[in-house]
């Protein structure tokens, strides 16, 4: 394509093309200081005008690659790295099939792995790049890849997309340097990118096993509630991409997961709370 | 013009021939070979060959995909065998699970997607009432739509299963009834292979013929390299001895041909002497199917629009194709 990129993300490499400069600039800038891919890439990403007249006349980005969600709709072209995450994310999703693909953030302390699972607007982006900033390794925002053979997890640091208040919030504890730029009106409100840190990028070939599994609600009064392994082997079989196509080892890999690492289910009305509750859940293992 | 689609057809062809490609000529043949839904058959023949590491990185996820694909695609067989097993009539499956089932070498990484069987076309009814009490609903319940099917095409509108989500087409002959080709249904179910669990596959030739005349006498191309390698591993499994007496039973002998002569051209497929060079028109569909960059992207798109109207063409008488075409131009 006109413009490209390559990027390594934790074990996965993409090539990115675009019909635009704009988006590949951007995505150059967000991931200046990884290492460039080597051999050839796990998937391709195309961020594509949906008409051939509409890379010019109110340029709209098809998200496009290996892997296709008919119904995925365009995104206008200022969006257009929110387009190649969104892109990212798919081919991993409906690709992906060397590791069981949980939809959470992970951070790791110590060689072992915290992994955070949730719907979107649970607070575990937050919950993650806040902890990064206290000493943990950040690990992902959006997936965990659990090791079929190991049942470790590997470490999927893109940069953490921010929505809304989070961003403010990160604003706090990160410096301006670190994050993208802002893109308003996008699906999902507003939205920033924020780098991961130096260590994050330079340890992401490492794996952690994980140690503990939260699912953390924000909004409600600070609870904390043991999760019994059936229950979170459900939770998490809706939280994967690839559990079903995984056949027999997603099977054997989540039971092993939930039946030796305890889960627990936190509440929690802020993140100072919630960082308070984790560091003590942790200390307490 | 990116050589990525001539690369895939010369490795599925000879998988040596891909040693020495540099980083870039990898990514662009696999990205088509995606593209094209020739992953899991193009990981298999690269099996043995001395691969970058990357590259054997893919070809493992592709064969862990195909695995699974075949996997769910028997079990599907599986169900629909359990639900129409009380009425007794042949099920003969077609296309990707009859390769699987039947053990086939075209079957070897093969993705496979619907479920697609052949019954008896007077047992029509009770194979759609029995698939309808096991679960399965139409797809599309548009009266224009299902009216269509019932009285022109060769098969049921399709149906999907309401809990495993997945679809069957129930098909009583192999061609739509306004194509002009009539193949013989009754000849292709009285002479198909009991398969060990009492489902059937067509029999060898059948086969060819039938993938031939899904190619070329019926739809515009798409997924076309995928369905002549179809054909290029079947015609190495039977031969082509009596094959061209065979097609011409069923009225197709013009559809063999062509598969036998563009396997041979893209694949080098062995075949008779009389198939191994390409007509004009022949190289049409040539530049068709090989319509794919290293992107993964459709090019040609001129060429790509003749095969789709062509397409219309082959099924329809003018007037009809008018009609049609206006009643769905309307909604």
């Amino acid at each position: 394509m006109r413009h490209a990129i390559g990027l390594k993300i934790g074990p996965v490499a993409f090539r990115v093309g675009s019909d635009w400069a704009a988006p590949i600039a951007a995505l150059q800038s967000l991931y200046r200081d990884y290492p460039a891919p080597v051999g050839v890439p796990d998937y391709t990403v195309r961020l594509e005008a949906e008409r051939p007249w509409r890379r010019w006349v109110r340029p709209s980005v098809a998200v496009r690659g290996d892997y296709i969600l008919p119904e995925a709709l365009p995104l206008d072209l200022a969006h257009g790295v929110l387009a190649a995450e969104i892109g990212m994310n798919l081919q991993l999703a409906l690709g992906e099939r060397r590791w069981l693909l949980l939809h959470a953030s992970s951070v790791e302390r110590d060689g072992r792995a915290l992994i955070m699972s949730g719907e979107s607007g649970s607070g575990k982006s937050t919950l993650a790049a806040v902890l990064a900033t206290r000493g943990w390794r950040l690990m992902g925002d959006e997936f965990a890849l659990i090791d079929l053979a190991t049942g470790a997890a590997r470490a999927f640091p893109r940069a953490t997309s921010l929505k809304n208040a989070a961003i403010d919030e990160m604003l706090r504890h990160a410096p301006e340097a670190r994050f993208g730029a802002e893109l308003t009106g996008t699906p999902k409100g507003r939205l920033r990118h924020l780098r991961p840190d130096a260590t994050a990028i330079a340890r992401m070939d490492e794996p952690a096993m994980p140690a503990l599994i939260l699912f953390p609600q924000y909004g409600g009064a600070e609870a904390a509630e043991g999760m019994g392994s059936a229950e979170a082997f459900v939770r998490l079989t809706q939280a994967s991409t690839n559990y079903g196509p995984l056949g027999r080892a997603g099977y054997d890999t989540l039971t092993r997961l939930v039946t030796t690492v305890p889960t627990v289910a936190v509440d929690y009305p802020d993140t100072a709370t919630a960082v308070a509750l984790v560091e003590q859940l942790w200390d307490a293992l | 013009m990116s050589r990525a689609a001539d690369d895939l057809t010369e490795v599925l062809a000879v998988p040596g021939r891909a040693v020495g490609f540099d980083d870039a000529r990898w990514t662009a043949m696999l990205c088509a070979a995606l593209a094209e839904r020739l992953a899991g058959t193009l990981a298999e023949r690269l099996a043995g060959v001395a691969l970058p590491d990357t590259v054997a990185t893919w070809c493992d996820n592709a064969l862990v995909q195909a695995a699974q694909e075949r996997r769910s695609a028997l079990w599907e067989a599986e169900m629909a065998r359990r639900a129409l097993a009380a009425l007794g009539v042949p099920v003969v499956l077609l296309k990707g699970t009859a390769y699987a089932a039947g053990g086939l070498s075209a079957g070897l990484g093969r993705s496979i997607g619907d479920l697609d069987i052949l019954v008896p076309r007077d047992a029509l009814d009770a194979v759609e009432a029995a698939l309808l009490a096991a679960g399965w609903e139409w797809v599309k319940p548009d009266p224009y739509d299902d009216a269509y099917y019932r009285r022109w095409m060769h098969e049921l509108p399709p149906l999907i299963h309401t809990s495993r989500d997945r679809m069957i087409d129930v098909h009583h002959t192999i061609l739509p009834l306004t194509a002009r080709p009539t193949p013989d249904a009754a000849l292709m179910l009285a002479d198909s292979i009991v398969l060990p669990d009492g489902l059937r596959m067509l029999c060898a030739h059948d086969r060819i013929v039938h993938a031939a005349a899904h190619l070329f006498a019926d739809g515009d191309l798409a997924g076309g390299l995928r369905n002549l390698w179809d054909i290029h591993c079947l015609i190495g499994e039977s031969g082509t001895d009596g094959l061209a007496a065979r097609a011409a039973m069923h009225g197709l002998e013009p559809a063999v041909a062509r598969a036998g002569r563009l396997a041979h051209a893209l694949y080098g497929t062995v075949v008779p002497e009389g198939w191994q060079r390409l007509t004009v028109v022949d190289r049409l569909f040539r530049r068709r199917m090989l319509a794919v960059d290293g992107w993964g992207r459709d090019v040609r798109r001129g060429t790509r629009l003749a095969f789709y109207v062509r397409s219309h063409w082959l099924r329809m008488p003018p007037a009809m194709l008018a009609r049609h075409l206006w009643t769905k131009w309307r909604r």
